[in-house]
């Protein structure tokens, strides 16, 4: 299954990939609207930024749900919000009921917040299946080639 | 609060209708001109330090970016231009010689825009390249007087060696120092995938970078950087470097913050040191000179590489190049006063040297006339800018082409002409590791190929239009060409008829 991978060594640190993310999930089809109009979405994916060390360098990193073949949030989710449908981890945000078990069970930090709902549910990446962007946004938008959505066979 | 006696170059504009705040151009603009004001919620910039790299308009997702010549003006003097004041200025204020980067942009003539090529009508076919043959490939090297035969019907002939090329085209030399190792790495990688080559300029040939060595020219120039036997051997031609076109009768100077760990053991220099190549050769002083070099290298690589002499276009270029061809040079390059340069004073940038299409004919006429053309290949350099140019510079005589600045405009240089600062936003013509990783090779080295495979498909094009199937038929076949607003003068020294003749 294609998946969104991150190579750090490309990485700019740009953000970018996080506002084409919230832009792509807003369902506005204007980007400067969705921004301009508050419709903008949280972000499913954040840039983690390293510190720089004396020469210059640091190490930035995408995080996005890595969509886990055994994955500790759908196992955790108290409700059956969370669920694997065609190997993509999606959320059910009628079901939510921001207990944030998947926020703490997750090891790579990739469930957020949804601040739309006030922080009353969680939301996460679905590799845009959810959305009019095709292939994901983050990977579209991505000025480096950091972001790939690639087949790199099981596991 | 000092004078300011100039202004900024630039104004950078900001529709803020269009402007989401996301900060992508704060954080890639390495000269610190955006910045966000958290007191008015808003984006905004200083100018001054704007040098118009164009990465914050190419990076803005909404597109609410532009980049304008400032409209401040200095009472206007066709004499003394604004320019030329702030130059004034600027030298008043630090007591320094004036640097610049790449190609001269002074408005001279470009002989190319002035020169038209030819197409078959009626008395002679055209060729339609997708359908029929059509030969791009040549051989740079010393070419045989003549051709024995064995009596078994055998050649008896014995070649030197020569560089194969599957087109007329080749990146030019720019060092590893001069340029990041990402940029070095596309160069490598199309090169390969091209089947030419591309030069490692003056600074050595990185570990990682060994593997591409067939397709690499090895550069020995006046520093004598990273030389040793395996650098020699590793190439497919080794190229003296006698001068550059952007800054002839010069040496080079790589400031000592560029030299890190990497670029310091790769030239075989202590980090932190200045790298600092001489002007002249200082075992050079004649051809004859020379030709020890030539030959020293020659024995170093027991007579298997090919030997560029690379120099820039001045006044005495053909006398130059008939010494070069009879010092036993296999290949001459001629690099024209509008070659790029990671560092130049601004002064012999703009005012040194002569244009490579004017070179490029007188070298190859005095080649002729002295009965050495085929002693050497000519390979010319210094602004070729397009497909059409290098059927010119063919036509003309050369063998093949270097493209250097064409090269790193596909990689996303804008032509802001500040390599000398090290703050490349493009990841080109900078050390700093945070601004080295903006240039992914997996993306750079494929637009490289894409820009060469286009021209050559364009060479292909023109040559089949003018009925002619492969370069070795265009070389110096200068009635496929007619000037267009030239004099007497131009059109002898360029050996062409003027359009209508």
């Amino acid at each position: 299954m294609k998946k969104v991978y991150v190579n750090e060594d490309w990485c700019l640190g740009c953000h970018l990939c996080e506002y084409y993310c919230a832009f792509a999930n807003s369902g506005e089809t204007d980007m400067i609207n969705a921004f301009k109009n508050n419709k903008a979405a949280t972000p499913r994916i954040t840039i983690e930024e390293g510190e720089k060390s004396a020469d210059g360098s640091n190490v930035n990193f995408a995080v996005s749900c890595r969509h886990c073949d055994d994955p500790a949030c759908v196992k955790g989710c108290i409700t059956g919000a969370l669920s694997i449908k065609d190997g993509v981890i999606c959320i059910d945000e009628t079901r939510c009921v921001g207990c944030y078990t998947c926020v703490l069970t997750c090891p790579y930090g990739c469930i957020v917040v949804d601040k739309s709902s006030g922080g009353k549910t969680i939301t996460k990446c679905e590799l845009c299946t959810k959305n009019s962007s095709g292939e994901p946004a983050c990977v579209k938008g991505c000025p480096n080639k950091a972001i790939v959505f690639e087949e790199r066979g099981a596991k | 609060m000092p004078i300011n006696y100039f202004s900024q170059e630039f104004d950078v504009v900001r529709d803020p209708n269009r402007c989401i705040k996301c900060r992508a151009c704060e954080r890639q603009c390495a000269n610190e001109v955006h910045f966000y004001d958290p007191e008015t919620d808003s984006m905004r910039a200083d100018s001054l330090t704007c040098v118009d790299c164009q990465r914050c308009v190419s990076i803005c997702p909404t597109r609410a970016l532009k980049i304008v010549k400032t409209d401040n003006t200095f009472r206007e003097n066709h004499n003394w231009s604004q320019q030329i004041m702030t130059e004034v200025y600027r030298q008043a204020e630090s007591g320094g010689v004036l640097l610049s980067s790449m190609g001269n942009p002074k408005d001279y003539p470009v002989y190319w825009d002035k020169i038209l090529i030819n197409a078959s009508q009626v008395t002679n076919p055209s060729i339609d390249p997708l359908r029929e043959p059509m030969e791009t490939k040549v051989f740079l090297g010393q070419k045989p007087e003549e051709i024995k035969f064995n009596v078994d019907g055998s050649i008896n002939t014995k070649i030197t060696p020569q560089v194969e090329l599957n087109m007329p085209i080749m990146f030019s030399a720019m060092s590893y120092g001069s340029i990041s190792k990402n940029a070095h790495e596309s160069l490598a990688r199309a090169a390969t995938e091209l089947g030419t080559c591309y030069n490692t300029g003056e600074g050595g040939l990185h570990k990682d970078f060994y593997q591409y060595g067939a397709n690499t020219i090895v550069q020995v120039a006046s520093g004598r950087f990273g030389i040793f036997k395996d650098y020699l051997e590793a190439g497919a031609a080794i190229e003296i470097k006698m001068g550059q076109g952007a800054k002839p009768g010069i040496g080079g100077h790589l400031p000592g913050i560029k030299i890190r760990e990497d670029v310091s053991k790769t030239r075989m220099i202590p980090m932190g040191t200045d790298a600092i190549s001489p002007a002249p050769h200082h075992d050079i002083y004649s051809i004859e000179d020379l030709r020890q070099l030539v030959f020293s290298l020659k024995e170093a690589t027991n007579y298997e590489k090919p030997i560029i002499v690379k120099i820039a276009a001045v006044h005495n270029v053909a006398a130059i190049a008939s010494g070069i061809a009879r010092s036993g040079a296999d290949i001459i390059a001629i690099d024209g006063y509008r070659g790029g340069t990671g560092a130049a004073p601004t002064r012999i940038r703009d005012n040194v040297g002569i244009p490579i299409e004017l070179a490029l004919a007188s070298v190859d006429q005095r080649l002729r006339d002295e009965g050495i053309r085929n002693n050497v290949s000519v390979v010319v350099a210094g602004s070729i800018r397009s497909a059409a140019d290098c059927v010119k510079a063919i036509a003309l005589g050369a063998d093949a082409v270097y493209i250097g600045t064409a090269a790193l405009l596909a990689l996303g240089c804008h032509l802001c002409r500040s390599c000398h600062s090290g703050k490349c936003n493009w990841g080109i013509a900078t050390q700093r590791p945070d601004l080295v990783k903006r240039l992914n090779p997996e993306i750079g080295y494929k637009r490289l190929v894409n820009l060469v495979k286009a021209w050559n498909h364009e060479i292909m094009e023109m040559m089949g239009g003018m009925g002619i199937n492969s370069v070795e038929a265009l070389r110096g076949n200068r009635l496929m060409l007619r000037g267009i607003g030239l004099n007497e003068k131009e059109l002898s020294i360029l050996g062409i008829s003027h359009a209508g003749e």
